[in-house]
């Protein structure tokens, strides 16, 4: 199990539409991501990095293939069943303003462990991780767009998850802001052993990541570091 | 509960604005039921008060006002009594009548024409018999509008006088006029018609010659069943049930309908406007929502949630709303049909929280719906 790779998709196929308009939005996607890795994934709008993050993070079924998590196979599980895999295994971070507007930073924590059923979220020492302290009573609506995707990333992290999945986190920030959050990631990977997989479009803060894939068309591939 | 009530603060101009609303239906809903309950004393309390399984009317007696305008003679009592299940059977006079009392103020009597002693009588401490024939028992209503023991009624056009004896325990009305309970004997020598102007002696009443009653008021047996067909058949009477026989107090089948169909619709209202506070409500939460769900909440945990939300403002708001209504029910005037009485109000109260809920239940159902794919996607 702890050799397992993080993530684990093998031929996946999803296509999304009905009809005329149907669109193969994942076309063979094969990926492999391990304990650790920061893996960067960059392409057009459109050429279905969000599918990829849906299907990665057991939020929707493939139309065929197989998805692996930590060793286990989450390819067709239930709703219910995929919600709670999901509590006890990955981290979200969504584009921007998705904390809750009515929670202050350390509530945002705590609520993450509530959702699991825990009460010992260690809410002060993710927050110094991520450079929060300072805001911990503060909500939504009182901090920057770098702020609160700092406190998307606590939150993601509140449970140890195996795997981070990550979705433009940069898009609303500007560069120096970028830098530091992608920054974040990395180091969240390297030292928490979580795999990271991380949806861009901001080539900027590639430099961060251990590997970088492209994804157009709905076709995956692996690009050389002089390609960046 | 722990997102439930950091959202209430969170955004509690918007629930206090809801909450308001539940508010003042509560106290409509409170002033409703005492009124409700007043028209019923009013109207019924003077039947509500004996001791009556039910009563018989002459058959072929129209059902509005039947009290009024039923007759029954001795035959028709008679052929009660031997009805098996029937305990006791008993004629009883109705009318109504008005007079001035010494102080030159006017009043309505319902009289009660009943046996003393009887199971008609009333318990009070004054009873009634028949060497006192003008001698009254009244409505303790009376009392408190100013007529004492002692007083005398003079009534209209035959002139005759009444002495008031005592008054019963609690209110007894009928048709929103206070009951004066007299011996039927009394009530047939007012009836025939042949008075004289005066106080009612034995004498007097002795020569009377009307005979008759309006309605037999019927005691069955404890745990006994009356075929009431063929006792009807035999007697030629219509049994009429005592709740059955409230509709024949004047006006009180038309009012009660008027209120209830009021009621009804505060409940309705109740309902469908915390349902579509709280369709909306969700509806602006759904992308909080959808990153719960993707972070992995489970349905019941975003359903208990949601719901204590709508518990706690229910509650709360309704409670306030009952307490002000309570107090406005206590500032009403007297000589309005206005009783809160517990029961009616806690049921009442309980119901509007109970449709509250199901309102929002029915919205807050949709956070089921919400697909966790929701949380992608860019800034609002």
């Amino acid at each position: 199990m702890n050799n397992a790779p993080a993530l684990l998709l093998e031929n996946v196929q999803l296509a999304l539409g009905d009809g005329d308009a149907r669109v193969t939005a994942l076309d063979h996607v094969n990926l492999c991501v391990n304990a650790g890795e920061f893996v960067a994934i960059v392409g057009p709008s459109g050429s279905g990095k969000s599918s990829l993050l849906a299907i990665a993070g057991a939020l929707s079924a493939p139309d065929a293939g197989r998805v692996e998590i930590a060793g286990q196979d989450v390819t067709r599980l239930s709703a219910s069943k995929a919600a709670r895999f999901r509590r006890e295994n990955l981290g979200f971070v969504f584009q921007a303003d998705n904390l809750t507007p009515s929670l202050t930073s350390a509530e945002q924590l705590q609520l993450a462990g509530r959702i699991a059923g825990r009460k010992d979220v260690p809410v002060d020492a993710l927050l110094a991780a991520v450079d929060m302290s300072h805001r911990a009573g503060h909500r939504p609506g009182q901090l920057s767009g770098g702020e609160r995707q700092r406190v998307g990333i606590a939150r993601a992290l509140a449970l140890v998850p195996r795997l981070l999945l990550v979705d433009e986190p940069t898009a609303a920030l500007d560069r120096a802001r970028s830098h530091e959050v992608v920054e974040l990631l990395a180091e969240r990977a390297k030292v928490g052993g979580t795999a990271v997989v991380m949806v861009t479009h901001d080539r900027d803060v590639l430099g961060h990541c251990d590997r970088v894939l492209e994804m157009v068309d709905g076709r995956l591939s692996e690009l050389e570091a002089s390609a960046l | 509960m722990f997102l439930a009530l950091r959202e209430l603060f969170f955004a509690r101009g918007r629930f206090a604005l809801m909450g308001v609303v539940v508010g003042l239906i509560s106290v409509l809903v409170v002033i409703l039921s005492g009124l409700a309950s007043g028209l019923v004393n009013d109207g019924v309390s003077g039947l509500k008060s004996l001791h009556v399984t039910s009563f018989a009317f002459n058959a072929g007696t129209m059902k509005d006002n039947a009290f009024s305008r039923s007759t029954v003679d001795a035959k028709q009592v008679s052929a009660w009594q031997g009805v098996d299940g029937v305990e006791q059977a008993e004629p009883m006079g109705v009318s109504i009548v008005n007079g001035t009392t010494q102080s030159d103020h006017q009043i309505d009597l319902t009289l009660f024409g009943v046996q003393p002693g009887g199971f008609l009588s009333p318990s009070a401490e004054a009873a009634l018999s028949a060497g006192a024939p003008g001698d009254i028992v009244v409505s303790e209503t009376a009392e408190q509008n100013g007529v004492k023991v002692g007083d005398t009624i003079t009534l209209e056009r035959s002139e005759v006088q009444l002495r008031v004896a005592g008054f019963t325990k609690d209110q007894a009305t009928f048709g929103h006029v206070d009951v004066a309970y007299l011996p039927l004997e009394t009530w047939r020598y007012l009836a025939g018609g042949e008075t004289q102007a005066g106080a009612v002696t034995p004498e007097r009443v002795n020569a009377a010659s009307y005979e008759l009653a309006s309605v037999v008021a019927v005691k069955a047996a404890e745990g006994a069943a009356i075929d009431t067909a063929a006792a009807d058949e035999a007697a030629s009477t219509m049994t009429m049930a005592k709740k059955d026989s409230f509709n024949a107090s004047p006006g009180y089948q038309a009012e009660t309908m008027t209120l209830s169909m009021i009621q009804v619709f505060l409940y309705a209202i109740c309902a469908l406007v915390v349902g579509a506070f709280f369709t909306v409500w969700t509806i602006q939460r759904s992308k909080e929502l959808a990153v719960l769900r993707a972070m992995g909440a489970s349905t019941g945990f975003l359903l208990r949630d949601a719901l204590a939300q709508s518990v706690i403002v229910m509650v709360v708001f309704t409670g306030l709303g009952v307490l002000v209504g309570l107090g406005l029910g206590a500032l009403m005037p007297d000589a309005m049909p206005f009783s809160l009485e517990a029961g009616p109000v806690a049921s009442a109260t309980v119901l509007t929280i109970v449709l509250g809920l199901i309102g929002a239940a029915v919205s807050v159902l949709r956070v089921t719906r919400i697909s966790p794919l929701r949380a992608f996607g860019g800034a609002r």
